[in-house]
């Protein structure tokens, strides 16, 4: 597979923020490249450097192999992007917006053309209304049409989930998984929701405050038996002690406050949960945990013992 | 270039806001104009109050030629605050829909971009004016009839015969189109630093409106200043109709008094959408668009 973006040491200072600080990745044709980072990690930061909304502090860009500075207009032809929400002019119907916007992609399409470009994502029906009639999915979807409209080799979503409801979030899901598996498309998606990237990606690259954290195959960093376990009890000190006395002692990761976090199996709470009860340890809460914000402490903490526990 | 100046063509006449120009400028024209039909005698005698005891007028001092320079100066003064709604909200309105960022990341460069909507900016106030030719010229011929155009300067009165006029309202429009351009270019010059409308709009005509009364008090400190005001200039129309006389104190026909004032006040008018329109393509080029 070829390298279909190629990002080198790349930095964007605003005045005394650093917003995204000597980053480097690599997206392969084909690929749907999670981008994941909380909100402020510098995400749109990257994503608007690539679409060349911002200009870059240092570092180079090469997409499809052509160098970003130099052959703008030859990179932008050949991609599709969704940036947050999709706005678009509410003044003209979703019809018009799509013929206004394919001419500028550089495409000339037919009205029967366009109208099957609606058609796909399930607009047809709406599309001489105008667009300040139509709900934030519809608008989404709109974007997206909009974004596909010049048949693009390669797809830029940032953050394209936000603000829809569990339906819509699901729509853009299963299309970025079409576009992927049926079409071959090279798909980059930012996102702050891990079970989002979880599902869809193939390659992940985490970022925090403009830094690289982790870059990876989806199903190693998704790995489900390094997942992160929150336990509550009611003597956690004690909890602590029993644990680090154990044979569990090395899948313990974190404990803070009324807090202890281990790192394990999915597989293995039930055998954990019966030896605290062995223990004569009161369970409060043995649950998995997925939020971003755990993630990162996750892999952000490794396998290191908290030291807490030492001192 | 050619397809983005459509594009953004077919955006400006698709806004409902552009029309509120063209409704405001048809109502007021309307205004004077039934003003001057009802009251018209009285006008003109108020007018010539001066000169009633040392001059004889005969034939029609309200006809279309006089009512529309009534309209034009009247007009004038207030057609850039039409103007700036539009100029000024070509790049800060896109910024506040969001569209922006959409656009530009289409294959189209930036310069490309923004000359597209400036010369969009610059047809819609070549049609404005025009607008305002047919409805303050033409409609007021058919109202009000032809005859020789008789105006007061400020110490001297002009007298120009009907066969000399159309000529001369040709020019005073194409250079009023000149003067609005410009206002068209400092709106959109400011619509670049703001991501709302509302900013670029207002300093716009704050701009003309402070600039325009530095430009016509009779202040001396004022005077050092005028000549660099691009307001000073923007009446420059009104030099169409002030006629050459000759030796023998008569107006000469097809000639306009100080053409080199014209000359002079077009060039810097040229020169302030040269360099409006260049700094705008210099700073949105390296612009990062953050909305």
């Amino acid at each position: 597979m070829s390298d279909i973006i190629k990002v080198s040491g790349l930095t964007k200072q605003f005045q005394n923020l650093t917003a995204v600080n000597n980053l480097s990745f690599t997206v392969q044709q084909g690929n749907v490249y999670g981008f994941l980072g909380q909100n402020g990690a510098g995400k749109s930061t990257t994503i608007r450097m690539l679409l060349t909304l911002i200009t870059p502090t240092a570092g180079d860009i090469e997409i499809f192999g052509l160098k970003l500075k130099t052959h703008r207009n030859d990179i932008l032809k050949q991609t599709g992007v969704v940036i947050e929400k999709p706005d678009v002019y509410k003044y003209l119907s979703a019809f018009e917006n799509l013929k206004l916007f394919s001419r500028l992609s550089g495409v000339k399409l037919s009205s029967d053309q366009l109208m099957q470009q609606l058609e796909i994502v399930g607009l047809a029906s709406r599309a001489r209304d105008l667009v300040k009639t139509y709900s934030q999915g519809m608008k989404q979807r709109l974007g997206i049409a909009i974004a596909l409209v010049h048949n693009p080799e390669l797809i830029i979503l940032d953050e394209p989930t936000n603000g829809l409801d569990p339906q819509g979030i699901a729509d853009i899901r299963n299309l970025i998984l079409h576009l992927s598996k049926e079409q071959k498309k090279t798909i980059v998606v930012s996102s702050h929701l891990l079970n989002e990237i979880e599902q869809i990606a193939t390659n992940v690259l985490i970022i925090d405050k403009g830094r690289k954290i982790r870059e990876g195959l989806a199903s190693e960093l998704f790995d489900p038996s390094s997942s992160l376990i929150e336990l509550i009890t009611t003597h956690n000190e004690r909890s602590r002690n029993t644990l680090l006395n154990s044979n569990w002692k090395d899948f313990v990761v974190t404990a803070q406050h009324e807090t202890i976090f281990l790192k394990m199996n999915k597989q293995s709470v039930p055998a954990l949960n019966r030896y605290l009860v062995e223990q004569n340890i009161e369970v409060l809460s043995l649950q998995p945990r997925n939020s971003l914000e755990d993630y990162f402490l996750s892999v952000t903490t490794g396998n290191q013992h908290v030291e807490a526990f030492s001192n | 270039m050619w397809k983005l100046f459509q594009i953004e063509l077919y955006k400006i006449f698709l806004r409902p806001r552009t029309y509120i120009a063209f409704i405001a400028i048809a109502a007021l024209v309307i205004i004077v104009q039934l003003g001057l039909k009802v009251d018209g005698k009285e006008y003109a005698a108020f007018v010539m109050a001066d000169l009633s005891n040392t001059l004889q007028i005969d034939g029609k001092i309200i006809n279309g030629y006089f009512v529309c320079y009534v309209i034009l100066q009247l007009l004038l003064v207030h057609v850039p605050l039409l103007i700036a709604l539009i100029a000024a909200d070509m790049i800060s309105g896109e910024a506040n829909m969001g569209t922006l960022r959409i656009l530009l990341t289409k294959p189209i460069s930036r310069t490309e971009f923004i000359l597209a909507k400036f010369f969009a900016a610059s047809v819609y106030t070549i049609l404005l004016l025009i607008w305002m030719a047919i409805l303050a010229l033409f409609v007021s011929i058919f109202i009000f009839g032809t005859d020789d155009m008789f105006i007061l300067k400020n110490n001297y009165a002009v007298q120009i015969e009907s066969a000399d006029m159309l000529w001369r309202y040709a020019g005073a429009f194409v250079f009023a189109a000149l003067a609005m351009t410009t206002v068209a270019s400092l709106g959109f010059f400011l619509s670049q630093f703001a991501d709302n409308s509302i900013g670029p709009i207002v300093a716009t005509m704050s701009i003309i409106i402070v600039f325009t009364i530095l430009s016509t008090m009779s202040i001396p400190i004022f005077g050092l200043i005028k000549p660099y005001l691009f307001t000073t200039h923007m009446v420059g129309w009104k030099e169409f109709f002030d006629v050459r006389l000759n030796a023998a104190n008569e107006t000469v026909r097809g000639t306009v008094q100080r053409p080199d004032k014209i000359i002079r006040s077009s060039l810097i008018l040229l020169g302030h959408i040269v360099f409006f329109v260049g700094v705008s393509v210099y700073l949105f080029r390296r612009k990062d668009i953050l909305s």
